[in-house]
């Protein structure tokens, strides 16, 4: 096929995926990538944003469900994302403009696959899963496997994301996702860390840490997190923590930041983010996005 | 290859028939020929293309007119119905909020959706909101005021929005 379809179902769109098409959302990276010149428009597209159920946001006893076509703008404005899965709201609550926020969805910011998409780091810790509609049924793969490089996943082309799933969350469950960026709003992370702790009776029993724009793909960094896990989360073991994950760091140069400006605050990202983490595992407020609320002379 | 689409503009309904990569923003400009919304960047940078589509903000000039068929779209022109200034753009007027004019018109249309889903912002919240959209000339004080004096007498005009924020995704 070429020129563009409308899709009122998931059938229908993996068929048009199958015929070739490539799916479009809110578009802000697609169309905004052409207007760029990045990349020209594909010949044939399937416009998946009108399918009626996949902008869902739906709570169950194993975790919470967050259809594809779910928008930045609801993320950061749902009571149980705020309250359980913090990290994600920080994250998205600092993509591009409220225009942005309003069109850009989930689906297409994990799609995209960009090395510094904010809610990578955060979907990451959090243990999310992707479910995908493909010609033979459904898959789920656990994000850790769908990243392969920048714009690089291991979805086939036939295959239309559909939800993005998150467990349950613990009791004294805290996350928090901080980027550095250059200006507070219209921003691409320059790095960026997020972090999940659970906390049972003072000591870290479990750690996520994942690490933003330091790596080919947004990535979990298992020394860092074995650096916090059994301890009481003091400044030592943060610190310790912090220093794993700049060691674990492959940043690139670029028109943003050098490799070693990115790796230097590797740690202080990190830093930020496992504390954030900590506090709100402990019931202390820290505002949502943690990226402001932990500048500067935080701690 | 053209596609057929029906765009409801300031309330009014017009068929069109669109390229598959048309932006939004050329459409309204060229095809329903309402010339309010400007183009300055072209990729989603400066806010000055700025629409409401079924009452959720877009930057015009990176949206798809096809995906935009058969919804309710806003552009300054719907800010004032019957000719009649809406009272943000009164405040813009008195404070100074206009120089060069051409980020008015995203302004406008993102201010209206700001006070719409928080009709009494504290300044900070006013200048994130606006991030959005860029100004050469004002140096941003003057819109900032602007929009705080409207939510210091009352909540903007409801006449001036479409519709209620419906997601389209949710419909
Ligand atoms: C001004 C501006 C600022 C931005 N700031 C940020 C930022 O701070 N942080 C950030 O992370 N991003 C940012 N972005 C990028 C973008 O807004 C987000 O990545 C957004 O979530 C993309 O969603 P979308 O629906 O618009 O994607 P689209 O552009 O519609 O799609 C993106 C890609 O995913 C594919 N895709 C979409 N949905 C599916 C699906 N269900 N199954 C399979 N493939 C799919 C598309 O084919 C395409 O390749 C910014 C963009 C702009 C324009
Ligand atoms: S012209 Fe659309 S954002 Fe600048
Ligand atoms: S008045 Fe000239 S750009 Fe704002």
């Amino acid at each position: 096929m070429t020129g563009y379809i409308r899709a009122n179902t998931v059938e229908e769109a993996v068929a048009a995926l199958a015929a070739g098409a490539r799916p479009i959302a809110g578009g802000t990276d697609l169309v905004v990538g052409a207007r760029q010149g990045k990349q020209s428009l594909p010949d044939a597209l399937v416009g998946i944003h009108r399918i009626p159920g996949l902008g869902a946001i739906t709570e169950t006893d194993a975790g919470i469900d967050l259809g594809t076509l779910v928008s930045h703008a609801a993320i950061v404005s749902h009571p149980a994302i705020r309250e359980r899965y913090t990290a994600l709201a920080d994250a998205s609550v600092l993509v591009g403009s409220h225009a942005t926020r309003a069109q850009g969805t989930l689906g297409g910011n994990v799609m995209h696959a960009s090395p510094a998409m904010d809610t990578g780091a955060p979907l990451l810790c959090l243990g999310g899963t992707a479910t995908f509609a493909t010609p033979s049924g459904d898959r789920t793969t656990d994000l850790v496997d769908l990243w392969t490089g920048p714009g690089e996943t291991t979805a086939g082309p036939d295959e239309l994301l559909v939800a993005v799933h998150l467990p349950a969350s613990a009791q004294a469950t805290g996350s928090a996702y901080v980027r550095l960026q250059y200006r507070r709003h219209m921003e691409i992370a320059v790095v960026g860390a997020a972090a999940a702790v659970i906390l049972d009776g003072g000591a870290v029993t479990r750690a996520a840490i994942a690490i933003t724009a330091l790596a080919p793909v947004i990535r979990r960094v298992e020394s860092a997190e074995q650096a916090l896990t059994g301890t009481s989360g003091g400044a030592p073991a943060v610190e310790a923590a912090a220093q794993a994950a700049a060691d674990a760091a492959r940043p690139i140069d670029d028109v943003r930041a050098s490799a070693t400006y990115r790796r230097a605050m590797a740690a202080v990202v990190t830093r930020r983010a496992v504390q954030a983490a900590i506090a709100r595992a402990r019931g202390e407020e820290i505002p949502i996005p943690a990226t402001e609320s932990t500048q500067g002379s935080w701690r | 290859m053209t596609h057929p689409i029906t765009l409801r503009v300031n309330g009014v309904p017009y068929p069109l028939g669109v390229d598959a990569h048309a932006t939004l923003l050329n459409v309204i400009r060229d095809q329903v020929a309402l010339t309010g919304s400007k183009e300055g960047c072209d990729d989603s940078e400066c806010g000055a293309c700025m629409m409401l589509i079924d009452g959720q903000p877009v930057n015009s000039c990176s949206y798809l007119a096809v995906q935009a068929d058969d919804t309710e779209v806003t552009t300054v022109e719907g800010l004032a119905p019957d000719d009649k200034l809406a009272p943000l753009q009164e405040a813009f007027l008195v404070e100074g909020a206009v120089q060069c004019g051409f980020c008015t018109p995203g302004m406008l249309i993102s201010a209206t959706c700001l006070l719409r889903d928080n009709p009494h912002p504290a300044t900070d919240e006013v200048r994130i909101a606006l991030s959005g959209n860029l100004c050469r000339c004002t140096g941003y004080d003057g819109i900032v005021r602007a929009v705080l004096d409207v939510a210091a007498s009352r909540s903007a005009d409801p006449r001036s929005i479409a519709r209620p924020a419906v997601s389209r995704h949710e419909r």
